[in-house]
């Protein structure tokens, strides 16, 4: 197992599109272990996506389970060939990125998704994901069609004349 | 020479092209921008910027004269200390919104001070109409106590008729 160099902005590699995995073999899972390594070495990752270590093909990993208040989540996904299915709703939330360090924004995400994927063996796997979570897998799967989360960051301001409120006068 | 840090203020009439007038200016005498905050307030453009360059105070203000009179624009101009990437991050956000009313800001803020809340970033705005104007904030902040402690601070605030969420902002890093 190795860490990884992670390419940061302004590195175009990170602009470009990855290739669907096709091939589930032993290099694909070392080269698995060795993302996960390097994620955890990350400060405070959650996630990461195969490209921002220059490995331009569709594999991300997300774990939700750690945050200060437990949220919605299946625990450490390894997710190869992500695709989202089906979104619903929207709200903003903060991110921040290892590729853009010391900076983060405001992000519009839907807060309901439907998730097919395969897990390193090629198995499918199916998911209905919400809120954080939900993010997670939508701000790594940018990093698989080369997008990153400072295209997307939006001024509050914008949200102060949109902002739906959930539940009134309690806790949001 | 090293770098002296500013923090500009400039305010006036807004129209276009401010911003690209007052950067083209600073570029030609070799500034550089650091973090800056620009937005329309009641008509009028506002900048606070940090600017960086080898100049002295009154030697910065001779410069950005000539640009800053064609703009009908006042400067302001202060030497600071200051050090880029240093951002903190906000763990909690209060949004507040009621009818507009003398005194909404400082209940608010008063409550987080008391609290422990730091105040990283305050937005704050009158929507509504004329006749029922309605005051909104935004607030996002650092506290080391619990969202539960600020929602027990800003409560005299709700029974007041002031609407009030507070959230934890979980920064999702990836």
């Amino acid at each position: 197992m190795a860490i990884l160099d992670i390419l940061t902005l302004p590195d175009q590699a990170l602009k470009q599109e990855s290739a669907p995995v096709t091939e589930f073999d032993d290099e694909l899972r070392a080269f698995i272990g060795d993302l996960e390594e390097t994620r955890r070495n990350g400060p405070a990752a959650v996630g990461i996506a195969a490209p921002q270590v220059g490995y331009f093909r569709r594999v991300v990993i997300v774990d939700c389970s750690t945050t200060r208040k437990p949220v919605p989540n299946h625990g450490r996904l390894v997710l190869v060939n992500p695709e989202i299915t089906h979104w619903e709703g929207y709200e903003m939330g903060r991110e921040g990125c290892l590729s853009v360090p010391d900076y983060t924004g405001n992000v519009i995400r839907a807060t309901h998704i439907h998730l097919l994927a395969q897990d390193p063996y090629g198995h499918d796997l199916e998911f209905d994901m919400e809120g954080y979570e939900a993010r997670a897998v939508q701000h790594e799967i940018d990093h698989l069609d080369g997008m990153l989360f400072v295209d997307r960051v939006v001024s509050r301001r914008t949200d102060l004349f949109q902002r739906k409120v959930y539940q009134k006068g309690g806790k949001g | 020479m090293s770098n002296n840090w500013y923090m500009l203020t400039l305010i006036g009439e807004d129209k276009p092209g401010i911003v690209a007038s007052v950067s083209k200016a600073l570029f030609e005498h070799g500034l550089n921008l650091g973090e800056t905050s620009m937005l329309r307030l009641g008509g009028n453009f506002t900048i606070m910027m940090m600017v960086s360059g080898v100049h002295g105070e009154a030697d910065l203000r001779d410069r950005l004269k000539p640009v800053i009179e064609a703009l009908g624009m006042c400067l302001h101009v202060d030497p600071i200390q200051a050090h880029l990437h240093e951002h903190l991050l906000p763990n909690i956000q209060v949004t507040v919104s009621g009818a507009d009313r003398a005194g909404i800001v400082a209940q608010v803020t008063a409550a987080l001070a008391a609290a422990g809340f730091n105040i990283l970033d305050l937005e704050s705005d009158v929507a509504g109409t004329q006749q029922k104007p309605v005051y909104i904030m935004q607030i996002a902040g650092v506290a080391e106590v619990p969202v539960e402690a600020i929602e027990r601070a800003l409560e005299p605030l709700r029974l007041d008729g002031v609407d009030v969420n507070v959230n934890a902002v979980e920064t999702y890093i990836g």
